[in-house]
């Protein structure tokens, strides 16, 4: 099997996958990480998203061929056992029921407030939009990724 | 060799500390645990060690029988454990659902989880204070009535400088009593000992709004999710679903498959699945199999024709002659003679769609079956009946199958987690290898049990002064139990079916709580038959607030019709009929802190492209009492409606963790919203074709409301109610009250897309 070298949470892997495979699959089944995970496999709700050189990706529908550049992942945020400043947000706001698709709100939000710390809520909602929170805790996500932005700014 | 939870506990130290359980769990895999013959005896409910176990070290394990699906409950039963104790709440660890370690408390159903669920654990921890205090004071040299207990310790009344730590006196041995179990299962399950719990004026933990101790864990990405669950030698398995909703495989082409290594087909009866090693290799497999299906005659009437369909189909059961749920004889001919009598009838027919649980993740399950014994890892609200459902499927006693519940995607009901965990068992059997059933996404939409569709009839008999003389609601739709509430025999699962187990043939569908009083009333359901019998996609089960979604809408929504018919402000003309100080207390709570104006109820009559209106509606149920006022946005030219503003007031009882009961309320207010704006099952002739998040869409973050206000209002005089649906009842019916009230039009049918609305507005 074709052998790929990616680099995720400051680490390059080789690893053994067919070109085709998404990266999700291979984060979680080579790697063993369990901060992205499985939704929809059609990229529509955010839960498998990962930072590509900043980027939110949805990894479950991009090849591993077609990973360039540095991955970080939920697994690899917290830093020396202290949580990233959107962590520390979510847990400070309870911003989660179930707490499946929270690697996806808070890698999104990541990437929105790396580019824009000032975020004003119509553009933190406007950004997040097309993520999926079934247990509907969107008020406690707003309020964490606000919060976020104050800690970031 | 016997597994028996005694063993289980010193073998895996939590005896000796509060070891986590996923730690403890791990340690038992590891074992021979799984060597033929082993078993899995249920813990005896009547023994004290089966609710609480104390470690040397003082570390208390309480056993809950229920499950924690994110709404904090686990926090809320450490603080209950804890103030009986008299402990610090940090020192309280959960062991939650696996049914090896906990007694069968009916897992997570009807927002159960404190109003029932707390109660044994309650008594329990009360209980084994009082066993502690005793030896405590023995081994203090003073008697029984000389010492108190404060921090996880008995300490002499007289000089508390005396004190002996819980771990201290029994140093690793068991509590060793027994308690009074009343003999009950499943959510009546309850036990007493001689301690009575403490008085409310007494509590310090309780009340408190301690932090979810869930909720770092899902955070950073270490949470011990069902989905994690990766065991040596396990194959990973699709489910082979077909293109029309009756058919079943014929045939497949094992060739279609061949290029991709190590995967293999499974079938039996009518069950079609692909295995790999790997993965990605048994995604593949699925999507490259080439396979004949049967091709049966569909003729179902598509999601337009349903509420024709539902008017015309004969009534297949009644509450009149429910066997299961018991029946309620009613009587339609008073309220017919009282309308037949008025001087004005108002009538109005509620339109309610199939909706589905679609969890964000659709359903999982790994199992581990070996000759004479299984393991199961579900994420299934109900772990111990999902156990004696696998055991009959596997024809193995019910003691030889453990079923380890871990945490997953919410649930709101019977999702589709509870069939996974079957798949996985008949594949594992077939195999004689650990088996992972993942379910893909469309699976979860399309697949998963339905909410049902149904239309709700009112009618009112007003007389000359605008008074009520009859009142007539007959709700006509599927049932809500062609998949019973507890998957405890195979025909309740999609796979137990395609095996050859016949369908459960028993009717629910709903009769509201009796909110408003009113002369003449008859409050009646009738069900129609299923689209399809057999494994049928449009089966309906349980879904958050089963059933009362669609009859308070209705409710909600006429009662304000007749309101208007009759000059009345709604929430007049509801204090008027309704009789509970506590609904009139949520009632007045809510429209005082939304600054009600009654007389600003009419529709209004703003000109311009958005307009806004508000709605009111109540709900009673699961102990509590929930009002809301609703404000939305209308745009008239889109028909797009946002919820701008949502206030609830809620009376659930005492409340155990204040800060987590907001939280359970505002998610209750968004998938409220959801289920009002957004969701509807659409279907064919042949088959669903909502499938996935564009064609099941809920609401998005753009979509949520600005402000959620809520007035909570502790009862400490009252039993604590259940929160987990309350709130989520009568959303939609406010938002219909709310869209006539800015454009006098009225919404009988959900959910208010921008399509239904613009045409509405249009029409």
């Amino acid at each position: 099997m074709a052998k790929t070298t990616i680099t995720v949470d400051g680490r390059a892997h080789e690893v053994a996958a067919t070109p085709d495979t998404p990266l999700l699959y291979v984060l979680r089944e080579e790697l063993s990480l369990n901060g992205p995970k499985f939704g929809c496999g059609l990229a529509q709700c955010g839960t498998c998203t990962v930072l590509i050189d900043g980027r939110a990706v949805r990894s479950c529908v991009t090849p591993v061929s077609a990973v360039k550049g540095a991955v970080r992942t939920l697994d690899g945020l917290a830093l020396g056992g202290k949580p990233h400043p959107v962590q520390a947000a979510f847990i400070a706001e309870e911003a989660a029921q179930c707490g499946y698709c929270a690697n996806g709100w808070i890698m999104s939000s990541i990437a929105v407030l790396e580019k824009n710390p000032k975020a004003t809520d119509a553009q933190i909602r406007d950004q997040l939009s097309g993520l999926k929170c079934r247990c509907g805790t969107h008020m406690a996500i707003l309020r964490a990724v606000r919060r976020a932005a104050a800690q970031m700014a | 060799m016997k597994m028996n939870r005694r063993k289980f506990l010193k073998s895996s130290g939590s005896l000796v500390v509060g070891v986590s359980a996923s730690g403890a769990i791990q340690s038992l895999i590891a074992g021979d645990a799984l060597a033929q013959g082993v078993s899995f005896p249920d813990p005896s409910p009547e023994r004290l060690d089966t609710w609480v176990s104390v470690a040397r070290d003082g570390q208390v394990t309480a056993f809950f029988g229920k499950v924690d699906m994110g709404l904090g409950l686990e926090t809320a039963i450490a603080q209950i454990v804890a103030e009986e104790l008299d402990m610090p709440v940090e020192r309280v660890s959960i062991v939650a659902g696996d049914t090896l370690l906990t007694a069968n408390q009916g897992g997570a159903s009807a927002s159960s989880g404190i109003r029932a669920g707390a109660i044994p654990l309650r008594n329990a921890a009360a209980e084994a204070r009082r066993v502690l205090a005793l030896a405590g004071a023995e081994r203090l040299g003073v008697a029984a009535n000389a010492v108190g207990t404060a921090n996880g310790e008995v300490f002499v009344l007289a000089d508390p400088s005396k004190r002996i730590g819980y771990g201290q006196i029994l140093d690793g041995k068991p509590l060793g009593t027994n308690v009074k179990w009343n003999k009950e299962m499943g959510t009546p399950l309850n036990v007493t000992g001689e301690a009575k719990p403490k008085s409310v004026a007494d509590y310090k933990v309780v009340g408190q709004p301690v932090a979810r101790r869930d909720i770092p864990a899902k955070m950073l990405g270490t949470t011990d999710y069902l989905t994690n669950v990766r065991l040596p030698g396990m194959l990973h398995a699709r489910i082979l679903r077909p293109p029309v909703g009756a058919a079943v495989p014929v045939s497949f082409d094992a060739a279609s498959i061949a290029s991709i290594d190590g995967a293999r087909v499974v079938h039996k009866k009518d069950l079609l699945a692909v295995v790999a090693e790997r993965e990605w290799d048994a995604v593949r497999a699925a999507r490259m199999l080439k396979v004949e299906w049967t091709n049966p005659e569909m003729n179902w009437p598509g999601t337009e024709g349903i509420y024709d369909h539902i008017r015309s189909a004969p009534a297949v059961a009644s509450n009149g002659e429910s066997a299961f749920a018991g029946k309620r004889v009613y009587d339609e001919t008073p309220t017919f003679k009282a309308l037949a009598g008025a001087a004005r009838v108002l009538t109005a027919d509620y339109e309610c769609p199939f909706q589905s649980h679609a969890r964000i993740a659709p359903s999982v399950g790994v199992a581990d079956v070996k000759p004479g014994s299984a393991v199961i890892y579900a994420d299934t609200q109900k772990p111990h009946f999902v156990r004696l459902g696998i055991a009959k499927l596997l024809e193995l006693p019910a003691d030889k199958v453990r079923v380890m519940w871990k945490p997953g995607a919410g649930s709101y009901g019977r999702s589709d987690a509870d069939e996974a965990p079957f798949e996985a068992a008949v594949l594992s059997r077939e195999l004689g290898r650990p088996v992972r059933v993942q379910w893909t996404r469309n699976e979860g939409t399309a697949w998963d049990p339905k909410a049902p569709a149904a239309v709700i009839s009112m009618k009112a008999g007003l007389n000359d002064k605008g008074g009520i003389d009859g009142w007539y609601m007959r709700s006509k739709g599927f049932s809500g139990w062609d998949v019973k509430f507890t998957a405890d025999s195979p025909e309740q699962t999609l796979v137990g079916m395609q095996l050859g187990y016949k369908k459960w043939d028993m009717h629910n569908f709903d009769v509201p709580t009796e909110t408003y009083q009113f002369a003449n009333t008859v409050r009646f359901w009738q069900t129609v038959a299923p689209l399809q019998e057999k494994a049928s996609p449009m089966r309906c089960a349980h879904l958050r607030a089963p059933q009362e979604v669609q009859t308070r809408f209705a409710q909600e929504c006429f009662i304000d019709e007749v309101a208007m018919a009759t000059g009345r402000d709604p929430l007049a003309l509801r204090l008027a009929a309704c009789k509970e100080p506590r609904e009139i207390d949520v009632l007045k709570a809510v429209t005082e802190k939304a600054g009600w104006n009654a007389a600003d109820t009419r529709p209004r009559t703003a000109k311009g492209d958005v307009v806004t209106g508000r709605g009111l509606a109540l709900y009673n149920g699961y102990g509590s009492y929930a009002a809301l006022v609703v404000e939305v946005e209308v745009n008239r030219r889109t028909g797009h409606v946002w919820a701008r503003k949502v206030t609830v007031a809620q009376d659930s009882g005492l409340v155990i963790n204040p800060a987590s009961i907001k939280a359970v309320i505002e998610g209750n207010v968004v998938q409220g919203l959801s289920r009002a704006m957004c969701e509807e099952v659409t279907f064919d002739q042949k088959t669903v074709t909502s499938v996935d998040w564009n064609t099941y869409p809920i609401l998005d973050m753009k979509d949520a409301p600005e402000q959620v206000d809520m007035v909570v209002l502790n009862r400490t005089d009252k039993a604590s109610g259940g929160a987990g649906e309350p709130t989520l009842v009568s959303i939609t019916a406010a938002v219909g009250n709310a869209i006539h009230n800015a454009t006098g039009v009225r919404m009988r049918r959900y959910p208010f897309t921008a399509a239904r609305v613009r045409a509405a507005l249009t029409a």
